[in-house]
């Protein structure tokens, strides 16, 4: 068929019989990761619950490894498959490593006693998330942090082919967010794990998916490499973003801008703008940014924060016409911000503009 | 760690198979009639002896510590079993309402056998118990499903308990025979008058619902974690949900059937013992919740019989006082950890 390893033909999902999204077409193989981005409530989890069958599929056929996910027992399912889903689990006097050793359940007996190999499997996992320190922890009485971490220790405790999660980095903060992407990416390389999992961090998803699928009211809307989705209006679509904007190349998010005609003309480059414009910004002066080239780095700031922005084309000096538009907004503006110290022959004639308006202010 | 924690393991199980012997001894001894450790030796291990100590000792005392270990055991695993179905520390047979479903039924039918002079068997008396606890098992589940608070699901229970006894008080105030008394007696909980031939029955009945508990150790631990993560582990939930449901019933009909509703046992030992081991391992805890109960009915079924005698307290009157405490402490303890 395919080298797919878990591949879903027209898989529908929904609560209780009534399906919600339709026409689902997953494709991911080993070693690869797949995020699931969207806005809130567009139906992330209930994909993920769907396909780690703690929903039942409305429609279509999910595919593990070539065999259809209806003909896999529990078992066999338990032995391929692990998730992390946001349940808060409140575990009564278990340590981590109780919890850990949890995922050892599909390959112990009867009785579910370790076996030496069993504990070995336990060590390397917590190893594998740097959690050997919390072996001993009560498991209900550590950080957000940690939790995640053992929780997925467990998950790989399991020895799966392929691993679920279900927003692994919300109520985290940056570093363990980073913290556990950077094992997850390690897992998916040396162990070939594949990896399906919603985020809510986009930034992070564009960064580390190696495939996007995009929920979108009752149907997945996009599909494909983060470089194919990944653009600022689309993901203002996405979300129905009205006020501020995303901007995709750098993976950032600004507030709305100011409005109305620009008070305060800032002229910038090379980087120095950026705090300038976030200071107006976050004050509610509306401003103009200028002359910017287009490939600048504060061209793309000025963008999302400026009412106006005054720019000449990549690798050209600045031009008669942008100084002479550049000019008549500053006409208007009751101030002039250089956030240079030293112009280059590209941006000479930004010089040019902060002295002449100098030497009116001294006139009047 | 792993050495501390086993010798904790020893040390509990040791205390615990210690007091069992202690008090299954000190039952025998105390009483109406006063024997020496030799006398009771002699009639224990050699079947010789005075002819009225030798009955008292086979007849009654005997019957009456058995009874008081096996329902003990089998109260307090049956806590265990409901505490990890709801994922509740309080939950236990009684609190939930499900020894006065047993007792209802139980009530119902022995008046009705009575009143067409009939006397109940044992196995008469379990099957209306369990018909009972299945009732109240099937509204406590049914409210669960539409409260998710276990605080408003424990007083669910507490009402259909209430319910439950009151119209047991009613049936047996009208009832119109002479057994009255004993059916009174029985009402209020106590592990008296029982024959050899009950005991039989208990044996067999809870120590194969104990076999199957304990070969279940596995998926209830895995079920301690979540329904999620137990069915990513490969428990089929729907089949193990039903199991745990009919093992805890039959556990604690059992009980009832024999020696009425008693109170508190199925929470308090679970918490006790869990505490002792400091862990929740079911393969641990399931064997050392019966010795728990065990000890822990025949300390309380000692001191029924033996502070006011020869008046006898109810036995549930006995266990509340020690079990109670036990039971705010345990709801305490949740909630400020909740809290952290």
């Amino acid at each position: 068929m395919n080298d797919f390893y878990i591949y879903t033909d027209h898989m529908a999902v929904g609560y209780n019989g009534r399906p919600l999204i339709q026409d689902i077409q997953i494709r991911l193989r080993r070693g690869e990761i797949l995020t699931l981005i969207g806005p809130n409530g567009a139906g992330k989890s209930t994909i993920l619950k769907s396909i780690t069958r703690q929903l039942s599929v409305l429609g279509g056929t999910v595919y593990l490894e070539k065999n259809r996910m209806q003909d896999l027992s529990d078992k066999e399912v338990s032995r391929k498959m692990s998730v992390v889903m946001t349940d808060r689990i409140q575990p009564e006097l278990m340590t981590c490593e109780d919890v850990v050793a949890a995922g050892r359940y599909p390959y112990t007996g009867r009785l579910g006693i370790l076996s030496e190999e069993d504990h070995r499997i336990v060590q390397e996992s917590m190893e594998m998330v740097h959690a050997c320190e919390l072996r001993d922890c009560d498991f209900t009485q550590i950080s957000d942090g940690q939790r995640q971490r053992i929780l997925l220790a467990k998950a790989i405790c399991q020895q799966p082919e392929i691993i679920v999660l279900d927003e692994p980095t919300s109520f985290l903060d940056i570093k363990h967010k980073l913290e556990l992407l950077t094992i997850l990416k390690k897992l998916v390389k040396e162990k070939k794990l594949a990896v399906i999992m919603s985020l809510h961090e986009i930034d992070l998803a564009q960064k580390i998916s190696d495939a996007v699928i995009c929920v979108h009211g009752d149907k997945i809307e996009k599909y494909g490499t983060p470089e194919e989705i990944f653009s600022d209006a689309y993901i203002r679509e996405l979300y129905g973003m009205t006020k501020g904007s995303y901007n995709a190349d750098f993976g950032c998010l600004e507030l709305e801008a100011p409005k109305g005609r620009p008070a305060v003309f800032v002229i910038g480059g090379g980087g120095s703008g950026i705090p300038v414009y976030r200071r107006l910004a976050r004050q509610g002066i509306p401003f103009a940014a200028g002359v910017l080239h287009e490939n600048d780095v504060d061209y793309e700031v000025a963008k999302a924060l400026a009412s106006e922005v005054i720019t000449e084309k990549a690798f050209e000096p600045i031009g008669e016409e942008a100084f002479r538009r550049a000019e008549d907004v500053i006409k208007d503006c009751r101030e002039v911000i250089c956030c240079l110290k030293e112009f280059g022959t590209g941006n000479k004639r930004n010089q040019e503009l902060f002295e002449r308006w100098k030497a009116r202010e001294e006139q009047t | 760690m792993e050495k501390r924690s086993r010798r904790r393991y020893y040390i509990s199980f040791g205390v615990l198979l210690a007091c069992l012997a202690l008090l299954t001894f000190w039952n025998i001894n105390s009483g109406s009639i006063n024997l020496t450790v030799k006398e009771v030796f002699d009639i224990l291990v050699h079947h010789s002896g005075e002819e009225t100590a030798y009955n008292i000792v086979w007849e009654i005392r005997m019957p009456r510590i058995l009874a008081a270990i096996i329902l003990g055991g089998a109260l307090s695993v049956s806590g265990f079993l409901l505490q990890t179905f709801f994922g509740n520390p309080i939950a236990g047979p009684f609190v939930l309402g499900i020894s006065s479903g047993a007792k209802l039924v139980v009530a119902l039918v022995m008046i009705y056998l009575l009143g067409r002079g009939y006397v109940a068997g044992s196995q008469v008396m379990i099957l209306s118990a369990f018909v009972g606890s299945m009732i109240s098992m099937g509204f406590i589940l049914a409210i669960s499903r539409q409260v998710k608070q276990m605080s408003m699901l424990v007083i669910c229970g507490v009402m259909i308990g209430y319910i439950c006894s009151a119209v047991t008080d009613f049936v047996v105030t009208f009832a119109d025979d002479s057994n009255i008394v004993n059916l009174h007696n029985w009402s209020m909980g106590s592990f008296s008058g029982m024959s050899w031939d009950n005991i039989q029955v208990m044996t067999v009945v809870v120590f194969a619902a104990l076999a199957i508990t304990f070969l279940m150790s596995k998926p209830i631990g895995a079920y301690q974690l979540g329904e999620v993560y137990a069915r990513n582990m490969g428990v089929n939930i729907r089949v193990f949900r039903i199991q745990l449901i009919l093992l805890s019933s039959i556990l604690s009909a059992c009980v009832t059937a024999f020696a009425g509703p008693i109170s508190f046992v199925g929470i308090a030992v679970p918490h006790l013992i869990k505490n002792a081991l400091k862990t929740a391992k079911p393969i641990l805890v399931i064997p050392a919740c019966f010795l728990g109960g065990a000890v822990f009915c025949l300390f309380c079924d000692m001191i029924a019989r033996t502070v006011f005698a020869p008046t006898e307290l109810s036995i549930s009157s006995v266990t509340a006082i020690f079990g109670a405490p036990v039971v705010i402490y345990a709801m305490f303890g949740k909630a400020s950890g909740r809290a952290r």
